[in-house]
């Protein structure tokens, strides 16, 4: 096959055949990345189309009611209840918590009341807000507070001493921090928002992998034998990391898996480095090609002229080869 | 010549091929996903069960609430809430001070009955059971939540009281909030919503401490539709979280002697500056997460705090979560992470002589876990029974810290301006060689 194809070829063929056949691998690698990327779902993304509002809310961290990506929930709440709400979030997300109370009617209140909003990991660990006013107090007169969290950015990997956010279930606590105690029981209507902005091609640290996202068991433990501690199943597939809902059964708010392929195994997933490693081979290809023509002689004047001279070849050894 | 184009062609062909055998070992050397466990909760058949306890004693004929008897708003809402119960629940209702209309207080204050059983309910004769109640008697609260809670029975699942009243306990004691704290720490889940129709401070405090005691919520009712859409909230609260029930544990003081905890949710009681220790294995290469939440069911001090501490069998601390607050607050809760170490880096140190975690499995390292709390009573509050505590317990695969960024891939401007500049030396020199070599073939 070789053979004849070189004997067919022009001096100029191979290059141009490098340089044609580049761009063609690379339109298709490049064709095939967005379609990769758009497979694996993006929870922050995915739900965006808002349905009726979620009416309840849970009163612990085990009840929490889950709060779907992108829906609201609307609560008729009694002013001194904890409520809880959880959310999912994934890698690189930044989730904001968006609370606004209508208060009690003015005419019912005492006095000044403190509204208090509150997250925390699926740990119960609390999370720090990085903007938003995280409480609200309001005096008798006033009709309405609103508060909001902006939680750090979630983080793809952590070390397990550190409190960094990481990908899994997050709590939202609703709670009046201060109150008069006449005031509490009356009812206060709640709507409660959590919006995330960010996808996993920001996650930091890069290549950083939670092999299991935070997402706590809520079934009941049981113990095992005392003697048993060293032999112990201690990881027995009963952890209900994720929540398969058979009817009945505590929903758990996990961060959508992604979507497992053929390729799962060997390849983690597009983003943005593949395109510019991509381009950047592409442009070394054809910048070695460019270079390797610049070293050459222009072709018409190759046999013509003494000009193809090397640098290296020594200026008697044309007559020699002419001759 | 022909010899030099071919050449050419072989060197182009060559630097393709080396790309692609390049990627491919890049693609071959990516991490594996890890796949998860998929797991099925436990299935219970048991249905969420609801007693509502109406209060019928003689003050609910004030006719306070938009111009309406109590009684009469009552009846009307638990008809509306009958109505719309879920199929699967199971709902009573108790009554208390509808019998007894002498002024005999000891007998008044025995006073409570079933109305109607805990149960399916048909609605036509539960609604026709509400409506004749009459307000006649005294307000035994404490006696009928011990009545509700025998109504519901014991069970593995969370059951829920209800109960509507205009009035304080004229029938202490048994004071109803301690009556709710001990039905509470008897471990049956039994969880109290209250919702006053009167508006005076004493009703308030024991609605209050006795929806505290119990997990439950108090509400102030002002209107009717309040009052349905609460109660209605309520009974789907029941049917949404009814199965959520931890596994009852009793820490020890010490490591030694604490019981060992598969991966699960458990709730304990820990009094006021008590430890408790809890022991949970975890292998090689795997990662213990632990959670704890200490609720404060009775009036503490403004200020709080709690710790979850990880520890070795020897008592070297591994990992601590804490957290602490003022004022209001339902539960105090934090948590830890903690990964063992790789398999190989475990394997060198039990040979050499420290196994004393266990003899069988020296890849399993036991942590114990401590839960300590820095609530503080008030003056005059009870120490037992302890503070609940929920304790959730999971063991994960651990996670290694990350190789590098993105498989060894590049991103930026930098990075297109190196490859290329690298490209082109690359182009030079082969160039620079070809010529030479054929400068060299020319010269031969």
């Amino acid at each position: 096959m070789r053979a004849p194809m070189m004997r067919s070829l022009t001096m100029r063929s191979p290059l141009v055949r490098a340089a044609a056949v580049l761009p063609f691998g690379l339109g298709a690698l490049l064709a095939a990345a967005p379609a990769a990327a758009a497979a694996s779902p993006s929870p922050a993304l995915s739900g965006s189309a808002g349905t009726a509002p979620v009416t309840t809310a849970g009163t612990t961290f085990l009840t929490a009611t889950p709060l779907p990506a992108g829906r609201t929930a609307a609560v008729s709440a009694s002013t001194g209840d904890y409520l809880y709400w959880a959310f999912a979030a994934s890698e690189g997300q930044t989730d904001t918590v968006h609370v606004t109370v209508t208060l009690p009617p003015s005419a019912d209140r005492h006095g000044a009341q403190t509204w208090s909003v509150e997250v925390f990991d699926g740990l119960r660990r609390r999370q720090s807000c990085t903007a938003g006013p995280q409480n609200a107090a309001a005096d008798t007169g006033t009709a309405s507070v609103s508060m909001s969290c902006a939680l750090r950015q979630i983080r793809s990997w952590a070390e397990p001493w550190s409190g960094d956010p990481l990908p899994g279930t997050y709590y939202v606590r609703l709670s009046v921090a201060d109150v008069p105690q006449q005031d509490l029981g009356l009812a206060a209507q709640v709507k409660l928002q959590v919006s995330a902005k960010g996808g996993a091609d920001n996650a930091q640290p890069e290549g950083g992998e939670l092999k299991a996202p935070l997402v706590p068991p809520v079934n009941a433990g049981s113990t095992a034998a005392p003697d048993a501690t060293a032999a112990a199943p201690s990881a027995k597939p009963s952890a209900p990391a994720s929540a398969s809902a058979a009817p009945g059964t505590v929903e758990v708010a996990a961060p959508a898996e992604p979507e497992s392929h053929w390729y799962s195994g060997l390849f983690s997933g597009w983003n943005t480095r593949w395109y510019w490693t991509v381009a950047g081979g592409a442009l070394a290809a054809l910048a070695g090609v460019w270079g390797y023509t610049l070293t050459r002689h222009p072709r018409g004047r190759r046999p013509a002229g003494p000009a193809p001279v090397p640098p290296q070849a020594p200026a008697p050894q044309h007559p020699q080869y002419r001759s | 010549m022909t010899t030099t184009r071919r050449r050419t062609a072989t060197r182009a062909a060559g630097l393709l091929s080396a790309l692609a055998i390049s990627a491919g070992m890049l693609l071959g050397t990516l991490p594996a996903h890890a796949d998860e466990p998929s797991g099925t909760a436990a299935a219970t058949t048991e249905a969420p069960k609801v007693d509502l306890v109406l209060d019928v004693s003689g003050s609910m004929r004030a006719t306070d609430i938009e111009g309406r008897s109590r009684i009469s708003v009552a009846q009307q809402s638990i008809g509306e809430v009958i109505d719309a119960l879920p199929a699967e629940t199971e709902f009573g209702i108790r009554t208390l001070g509808a019998t007894y209309p002498g002024n005999d207080k000891a007998e008044g204050c025995k006073d409570t009955r079933q109305l109607y059983p805990v149960g399916k309910t048909n609605k036509v004769e539960a609604k026709t059971a509400v409506a004749t109640l009459r307000p006649t008697g005294w307000t035994p609260i404490g006696l009928a939540l011990r009545g509700a809670a025998q109504d519901l029975g014991n069970g593995p699942t969370t059951r829920r009281v209800v109960l509507i009243t205009d009035g304080e306990d004229s029938c202490a004691p048994p004071d109803p909030c301690e009556v709710a704290r001990e039905l509470a720490s008897q471990g049956i889940n039994l969880v109290v919503d209250t919702l006053g129709l009167a508006h005076d401070d004493k009703t308030r405090q024991q609605l209050l401490c006795i929806a505290n005691a119990t997990g439950g919520t108090y509400t102030d009712v002002r209107t009717k539709e309040q009052l349905t859409d609460k109660v209605k909230q309520l009974v789907n609260r029941a049917g949404e979280t009814y199965r959520v029930t931890p596994a009852k544990v009793a820490g020890a003081d010490a490591c030694p002697n604490a019981p060992v905890l598969r991966p699960g949710v458990y709730s304990d009681r820990e009094k006021f500056s008590e430890h408790r220790v809890y022991r949970v294995p975890v292998k090689a290469g795997e990662e213990l997460r632990a959670s704890v939440s200490v609720t404060p069911d009775r009036a503490v001090a403004r200020d709080y705090g709690v710790l979850l501490l990880a520890t070795d069998t020897r008592g070297q601390e591994l990992v601590r979560g804490t957290d602490a607050g003022s004022g209001r607050t339902d539960v105090a809760s934090t948590g830890l992470r903690w990964s063992a170490p790789a398999a190989d880096e475990d394997a060198t140190p039990s040979p050499s002589g420290n196994g004393t975690a266990g003899s069988a499995g020296s890849a399993d390292k036991v942590v114990c876990l401590v839960v300590s709390n820095s609530f503080a009573a008030q003056a005059g509050v009870q120490a037992e029974p302890g503070l609940p505590v929920e304790l959730t317990v999971d063991v994960a695969k651990a996670s290694p810290s990350p190789d590098g960024p993105a498989m060894g891939l590049g991103r930026g401007w930098i990075l297109l301006l190196v490859l290329t500049l690298a490209g082109l030396l690359a182009g030079l020199v082969f160039g620079w060689v070809a010529r030479w070599r054929i400068a060299v073939w020319r010269e031969n």
